[in-house]
């Protein structure tokens, strides 16, 4: 194919004074297949060069459909000193954080050790991408907090890594994916609620995963647009059994962020929710409270990939029942559906609306001044 | 309409592209067999950098299951968020009504006519003996 890069030296806009944002959804990737393992026990490292990983997926090498671009990646985010598209802390300064004056960035790293199935090994990983995060990004740049990545899979393990990482500020979250072995609301995941809880660390839940189920609840679909538009049945799934089983009313202060999976279906899922749970709350007595009331009082939504309905109004409606208060701006920088900050948000919403959309709710729920 | 002299022809070989700035526009020129192309170099969704994205071929469909690949190197994809765009027209074809990128027309001139006509040679110094590509804004 042919294929040509511009040179990217000063191919970034200049820094100018912007309104400062957070970014709720960066996506920092290795630079090389072993740059994790200063962090890895010569155990694993020897684990990983002999048997690999073996995610909940059979008989496949990484994602299932292919990403629309390398990587899944913007063709312009290679670093011009090589590696995958997000591996450069310099390049992403320099074309994410400077231009568009992100003041937070969140990071939520993928392809770790989430939804492996050796446990003590998806341990070890997920332990080891979190020393990377400090090491590589949030101790070299103020503006990033990093996720406390977990092996989702094993409770316990997970709340553990939770709690030896809880108080250190390089932290701002706890990540989970919503492709899971079992919907995120089950028992085996509730150690990992517990923790976060106490921790006083929201737990973001980000579109992706392995979790051996099809990806889309009636199966193995054809295309990729099917997988795209399929994470918000997923998340739909996740947040009705974090719901129905209770995890919202045991866990009273948790916060949950739905990470790149649309906001614009929260409305119509909490709609249907409550009605069938007024006709069939005896089946599940302790939702003690309409399941709309916990949604809203307890889940943060990201903006990317942002709804763009042809009517402004349309957006704004869906806006208004979730709460001006409950939206994080996200780009999913280096990805190839990445939001711009300047183009996402319709004309018409106050100043003030626009403050806490771009920065002001994410710095309040993560807790930065 | 202006016309501006961007490259000797000899550094615009069949299967390139230019990219460069004309007054405050980034501009990007093409050679696509031969035949010349510019687009205004930002996508008209989100403002990315356009025409550094792949040059593909646009597939269309009568039916299910009948496809169509056609103007092989002739759609420029966006290297953001894929949209495609017709290098010959600027045309987008998933909202030609709302989306269409700026198309602007390029060709070439002999040295001759360039040195004499109404052209603005922009980062080239122009000889006589030479073929120029000329973009016109």
């Amino acid at each position: 194919m042919n294929i040509q890069f511009r040179e990217q030296t000063d191919s970034v806009a200049p820094l100018t004074v912007k309104t400062a944002i957070a970014d709720c959804d960066i996506h920092p990737a290795r630079a090389t297949r072993t740059e994790l393992y200063p962090y890895l026990a010569k155990r694993w490292q020897h684990h990983l060069e002999v048997y690999g990983v073996h995610a909940y997926q059979g008989m496949m090498e990484g994602p299932p459909y292919p990403k629309a671009q390398p990587n899944a990646s913007r063709r312009d985010a290679y670093p011009p000193e090589g590696g995958p598209q997000g591996s450069s802390l310099s390049f992403m300064q320099k074309q994410l954080l400077d231009p568009n004056n992100v003041q937070l960035g969140v990071l939520n790293p993928l392809n770790t050790g989430q939804g492996i199935r050796n446990h003590e090994l998806s341990a070890a990983l997920c332990s080891a991408i979190n020393d990377w995060q400090i090491d590589k990004w949030t101790s070299k740049d103020k503006r990033l907090k990093a996720s406390i990545v977990v092996g989702n899979e094993d409770g316990l393990s997970a709340a553990a890594e939770i709690r030896e990482r809880a108080g250190d500020r390089n932290f701002v979250q706890v990540l989970l994916l919503s492709r899971n072995v079992e919907p995120l609301g089950q028992r085996r995941y509730w150690p990992i609620y517990q923790a976060a809880e106490e921790a006083g660390l929201p737990v973001g839940v980000h579109a992706f995963g392995f979790g051996g189920n099809p990806i889309t609840p009636s199966g193995w679909p054809s295309y990729y647009i099917e997988e795209m538009v399929g994470h918000s049945q997923c998340q739909q799934s996740a947040l009705a059994s974090l719901v129905l089983e209770g995890v919202f009313e045991r866990f009273p202060k948790l916060k949950m962020v739905m990470i790149e999976a649309g906001f614009g279906w929260a409305p119509s899922l909490a709609w249907r929710l409550d009605k069938v749970w007024q006709r069939l709350r005896s089946e599940v007595p302790h939702v003690k409270r309409p399941p709309s009331e916990y949604i809203r009082e307890q889940v943060w939504w990201t903006t990317q990939p942002m709804e763009d309905p042809e009517r402004r109004e349309d957006l704004f409606d869906v806006i208004k029942w979730i709460g001006w208060d409950r939206l994080l701006f996200a780009t999913d920088y280096p990805h190839w559906d990445y939001d711009e900050p300047s183009r996402v948000l319709p004309a018409g919403v106050s100043e003030a609306n626009r403050e806490a959309f771009y920065l002001g709710n994410a710095k309040k729920l993560y807790g930065i001044a | 309409m202006a016309r501006h002299v961007i490259a000797p022809v000899d550094e615009l070989p069949p299967g390139t592209r230019k990219f460069l700035e004309i007054d405050g526009r980034p501009i990007a020129v093409f050679n696509i067999k031969g035949e010349y192309f510019g687009l205004l170099n930002r996508c008209p969704h989100q403002g990315a950098a356009l025409c550094e994205g792949p040059l593909i071929g646009l597939a269309q469909s009568s039916d299910p299951g009948e496809i169509e690949y056609t103007k092989l190197g002739e759609i420029i994809r966006c290297p953001w968020h894929g949209w495609e765009f017709d290098i010959r027209t600027g045309q987008s074809y998933c909202d030609p009504r709302r989306f269409r990128v700026k198309a602007y027309p390029a060709h070439v001139e002999p040295g001759a006519s360039v040195v004499k006509g109404p052209y603005v040679a922009e980062t080239v110094t122009v000889k006589v003996e030479s073929d120029y590509v000329v973009v016109e804004l």
